[in-house]
């Protein structure tokens, strides 16, 4: 026996490199939160550039590993692959910007303090570990970093008892949800005999499941689709959505509604497609289900919202429900195009939140959709900036919310759905009555109340340059539409 | 420049609009010459649409294509013919009229008011232009964006209700075109307008996409029944959407018909042509009725228009009941009727509405009784006024009569009663028009008011006698138009009686 076969981890230093960028969020995770203790109050403003340097520095660390050889390390347990690497630099770009965006909300509401940014640091690695895990156990300790980071975020605003209901909410849903992702994991552990994907994969895939086999597999993937579909907030496991969404401070919100889904997807993406794409005919029909009852349910609630945040809740659900069509679908450019719905969703949810913060003020939260009246004669700009946003939710040409549409309803279409994409575009025309509820406040109400956008100039910079791009990717939706599919 | 024609008409008014809003609301001197200046100047690079026409061929003119969506094969595909020629310079010509309209009456916010005329025209040149069902798609959609503002932003009391609801209306009615034409994406693999109309469909196919189209169309025309926002909407509108609504935007509802439901769908368009003929019928005949009992001149006007825009749905439609193996005479006057109306329309109605922003803009009033002898205090205008009055009556010598005239003729061929039907529009019109005109220009003042009127101005006076000269030449020598899209509208005909079974 050699020492070599005794080397219970194999250990290459080299591989360490496919893991770099996540490996330097930590260390930076790490300095921050020290560096955080000893700064005197008159340097916090360190915390937040040292948070943006960090997704900075570990975004172009992701990028350069775009086009890396798919490479799996760690005992079969990490992929480096194009689609983690993509989806981490949108991961890091998305948090930039909510970060830019949080940065005014968190010090008017006094809650700028360092936890809030090493906790959505360490959030994010939690979700760049989900896109990169490769076993079953990877990406459920990747969605448990996320989740509690998250659980703590909200609940960060102490004071505000909405905040710590939401956060508890939260908390105790979530945690049923992880306990019905684990339970299907086991399942599908005690089955295939592995936790890898690939070996599940080969396991689904192979021409000798008896009845037996399959049955306990489809078992486990039920519990699998019910802990993704919490995670994501289809309907009927939306129930926590609404009441996060607008009980958690509204950076909070932003970042709950954006960036996590990115990572939901990429999960998604593992466990179904890479590990159980054998399994694809039992999965899709319950995706067609999950994904037409939360568009229809997503787009007739919110007509009664008079909260923008909650009305944005719903209609995060209907928009879950097409990434979640695009995925029934079954095939390579389905998955391409609910991964181009889901980055085109990131873009305008951040946008929208953003003008909710722009807007915000000590003691005004601007999360009334009454709050936008007149806001077109105040803010000409910012009105025009979330008109675009609105329209492009609702999607209208030629923003980039109707091409993230088009190519779902394609796909729907020529898998043969023909009735879906019928009933998904009849609810998308009724979800574009309450876009058009904020465009009414915004352009034909008028309001005495005087509004003042305080907000500092490279927040109104980079709100901008988010909300123009709906309309310049709407314009030029070739490269993203190709870069989708070129994950696959 | 001549490659790139058609893209500059689309783009010079968008970027110009873009232009507007940043000269700002609080420079409107300078906000109304620049608007009127990009729109005389998009109009001037229309009228070499029309001189470098060619009358002999079918095909699509000032071609432009560039790849647009690899993944769908979307193309940026840019090119006009008879039919959609005509209706591009009716486009630029009544945003001329609409900008110098609004020069003293907006003075709310007039930056926003000029640019979003100007995008709209660039919008919807883009819809009569593209022949690519997605760019036609993204044009369709996008120019309700301006419309729902301009109905919203400046419109009267109710203004919010009539704005949602003609945003919803259309937009529901669009969506399932989308549908269909993306199911004909998935079967022939291109969105090439020109392809589907060489896409192969079954029976059952057609049908679908037939009534999907004409959910779009119907709405946009509107027919009967799905024509309940049209009087909301101009009702609510300011002058200048009411003009952009009644001229131009309910002609992309026929231009839809032209283009989309007669090649793509032949066999369920001869089929459903009854349903379709019946509809029209009752717009002309019933909403004509329906015209005659309204207090508000804009209602009034509305409802006459959707009886008018009647006759180009049933022209389009008698098409397959007048052909006769021996004589296509009947069907192609009934098409080219049907163009001509729409052209024809585009001129009276905006000229009606425009009457009526004239005198609005008086007395801020558009009820008939609170109107009386308009003629003492203003009798140039009371001269326009008739005169307009009588072309939407139809009266022979004024461009409402001719299209009206061919298309009873195609109905004739097609089965007399249709014709008979159609033709009571010359006595209900006639009816409700000139009624409306005893009660607000003749007669006894009853109000005060009334009198102390001024005339119209020099402004007034040139949109006025312009349309005024547009409509008596389309009236008179209609045969230039009627020249541009013969070959076009011969060609469509043949495509629309080629069965794809």
């Amino acid at each position: 026996m050699t020492i070599e076969s005794l080397n219970f981890f194999p250990f290459d230093a080299s591989s360490l490199l496919v893991a770099l960028p996540e490996i330097f969020l930590l260390s930076a995770i790490v300095v921050i939160l020290l560096l955080d203790l000893f700064l005197s109050k008159k340097f916090k403003q360190a915390t937040y550039y040292l948070t943006q340097f960090s997704l900075l520095a570990t975004g172009a660390f992701a990028f350069n590993l775009i086009g890396h050889d798919p490479t799996v390390i760690f005992s079969n347990s990490f992929v480096l692959d194009d689609m983690a690497s993509v989806f981490k630099v949108f991961m890091m770009g998305g948090t930039m910007l909510a970060m830019v965006y949080s940065r005014q909300y968190l010090t008017v509401h006094g809650l700028f303090r360092g936890e809030f940014f090493t906790l959505v640091l360490l959030a994010v690695l939690g979700m760049m570990v989900m896109v990169s895990g490769y076993s079953l156990l990877t990406l459920y300790l990747g969605l448990e970093i996320l989740s509690l980071s998250l659980y703590t975020l909200i609940a960060i605003a102490r004071e505000r008892t909405d905040a710590v209901e939401s956060a508890l909410k939260y908390f105790v849903l979530g945690a049923i949800a992880s306990g019905l992702l684990l339970y299907g994991m086991s399942m599908i552990y005690g089955i295939s005999g592995s936790l890898n994907i690939s070996e599940i994969a080969a396991f689904a895939s192979s021409s000798t499941l008896d009845s037996r086999e399959t049955l306990i597999t489809n078992f486990g993937l039920v519990f699998l689709v019910i802990g993704i579909a919490f995670k994501l907030g289809a309907v009927p496991f939306h129930n926590w959505v609404p009441d996060v969404y607008q009980g958690s401070p509204t950076a909070v919100t932003m970042f709950i509604s954006t960036v996590p889904k990115i990572a939901a997807v990429a999960m998604l993406v593992r466990i179904l497609i890479d590990g159980l794409g054998a399994m694809q005919p039992y999965w899709s029909d319950l995706f067609m289900a999950l994904a037409v009852l939360s568009i229809a349910l997503g787009s007739v609630v919110a007509l009664m919202q008079t909260n923008i945040k909650r009305m944005l809740a719903y209609s995060t659900i209907s928009h879950i429900g097409f990434i979640m069509l695009g995925v029934a679908t079954g095939v390579v450019t389905g998955y391409a195009s609910a991964v181009f719905y889901v980055l085109a969703y990131v873009l305008m949810s951040l946008a929208a939140f953003g003008i909710i913060i722009l807007l915000n003020k000590k003691g005004f939260e601007a999360d009334l959709i009454s709050d936008y009246k007149g806001l077109s004669k105040h803010s000409p700009w910012f009105a025009l900036m979330m008109l675009i946003i609105m329209f492009s939710m609702a999607g209208v040409p030629p923003f980039i919310g109707f091409y993230s549409k088009l190519f779902v309803l394609q796909q729907v279409i020529s898998a043969g759905f023909v009735t879906i994409a019928i009933i998904a575009v009849v609810f998308a025309v009724i979800s574009a009555y309450y876009y058009l509820q904020i465009i009414k406040s915004m352009y034909f109400d008028e309001t005495d109340k005087e509004m003042s956008i305080s907000a500092p100039m490279d927040m109104q910079l980079v709100l901008s340059i988010n909300a123009v791009l709906i309309l310049v990717v709407g314009l030029f939706p070739d490269y993203w539409m190709q870069l989708a599919i070129s994950l696959f | 420049m001549e490659n790139s024609l058609l893209s500059l008409l689309i783009w010079l008014p968008i970027i110009g609009g873009g232009l507007v809003l940043l000269i700002g609301n609080d420079r409107s001197e300078t906000v109304r010459w620049v608007s009127v200046a990009i729109s005389v100047l998009v109009f001037v690079f229309s009228l070499s649409l029309w001189t470098g026409f060619d009358t002999t061929t079918h095909l699509m003119q000032f071609e432009e294509k560039a790849s647009w969506i690899s993944q769908f094969n979307i193309n940026y595909h840019l090119g006009v013919d008879g039919i959609s020629m005509p209706l591009i310079i009716l486009t630029t010509f009544s945003t001329i009229l609409v900008i110098v309209a609004a020069w003293e009456v907006i003075q709310h916010r007039t930056a926003h008011y000029m640019a979003a005329f100007l995008m709209m025209e660039g919008l919807i040149i883009g819809v009569f232009s593209a022949l690519d069902a997605i760019l036609f798609y993204a044009f369709w959609e996008a120019s309700l964006i301006p419309m729902l503002l301009i109905v919203g932003i400046w419109g009267g009391d109710n203004r919010v209700y009539a704005a949602i609801k003609f945003f919803l209306y259309t937009f529901l009615g669009s969506v399932f075109m989308l549908v269909s034409l993306i199911y004909m994406y998935n079967k022939g693999g291109s969105f090439s307008i020109l392809d589907m109309h060489n896409l192969n469909l079954t029976a059952t196919e057609q049908a679908w996409i037939f009534w999907a189209f004409f959910m779009a169309f119907a709405v946009k025309v509107p027919m009967f029944p799905v024509h309940t926002w049209l009087p909301d909407a101009h009702v609510q509108a300011p002058t200048g959407g009411s003009v952009i609504l009644a001229a131009i935007m309910l002609k992309m509802g026929g231009y839809g018909f032209f283009r989309f439901s007669l090649p793509i769908t032949p066999d369920a368009s001869l089929q459903f042509s009854d349903i379709v003929i019946v509809l029209s019928l009752i717009a002309v005949v019933y909403i004509g009725f329906v015209a005659l009992v309204q207090r508000d001149m804009k209602k009034l006007i509305a409802y006459s228009s959707i009886s008018h825009m009647g006759f180009v749905t049933l022209g389009v439609f008698a098409l397959f009941l007048a052909y006769k193996p021996d004589s296509a005479e009947g069907a192609l006057l009934g098409l080219e009727g049907a163009m001509v109306q729409m052209i024809s329309h585009g001129f009276i109605s905006a000229a009606m509405f425009l009457v009526v922003g004239v005198l609005y803009d008086r007395l801020h009033s558009r009820e008939i009784s609170t109107y009386g002898g308009v003629i003492n205090s203003m009798p140039k205008f009371t001269g326009f006024a008739v005169l307009f009055a009588m072309a939407n009556a139809g009266l022979p010598g004024t461009s409402g009569f001719v299209g009206e005239f061919m298309v009873i003729l195609g109905a004739m061929q097609a089965n007399i009663w249709y014709a008979a039907l159609a033709a009571t529009t010359l006595i209900v019109g006639a009816a409700y028009t000139l009624w409306m005109v005893k009660r607000v220009f003749w007669g006894p003042v009853v109000n005060d008011a009334v009198n102390t009127l001024s005339d119209i101005n020099g402004r007034e006076f040139g949109i006025l006698a312009l349309l005024a000269l547009a409509v008596l030449i389309m009236g008179i020598y209609p045969q230039p138009v009627i020249e541009v899209m013969h070959v076009s509208i011969d060609h469509l005909l043949n495509q629309a009686l080629t069965s794809k079974l």
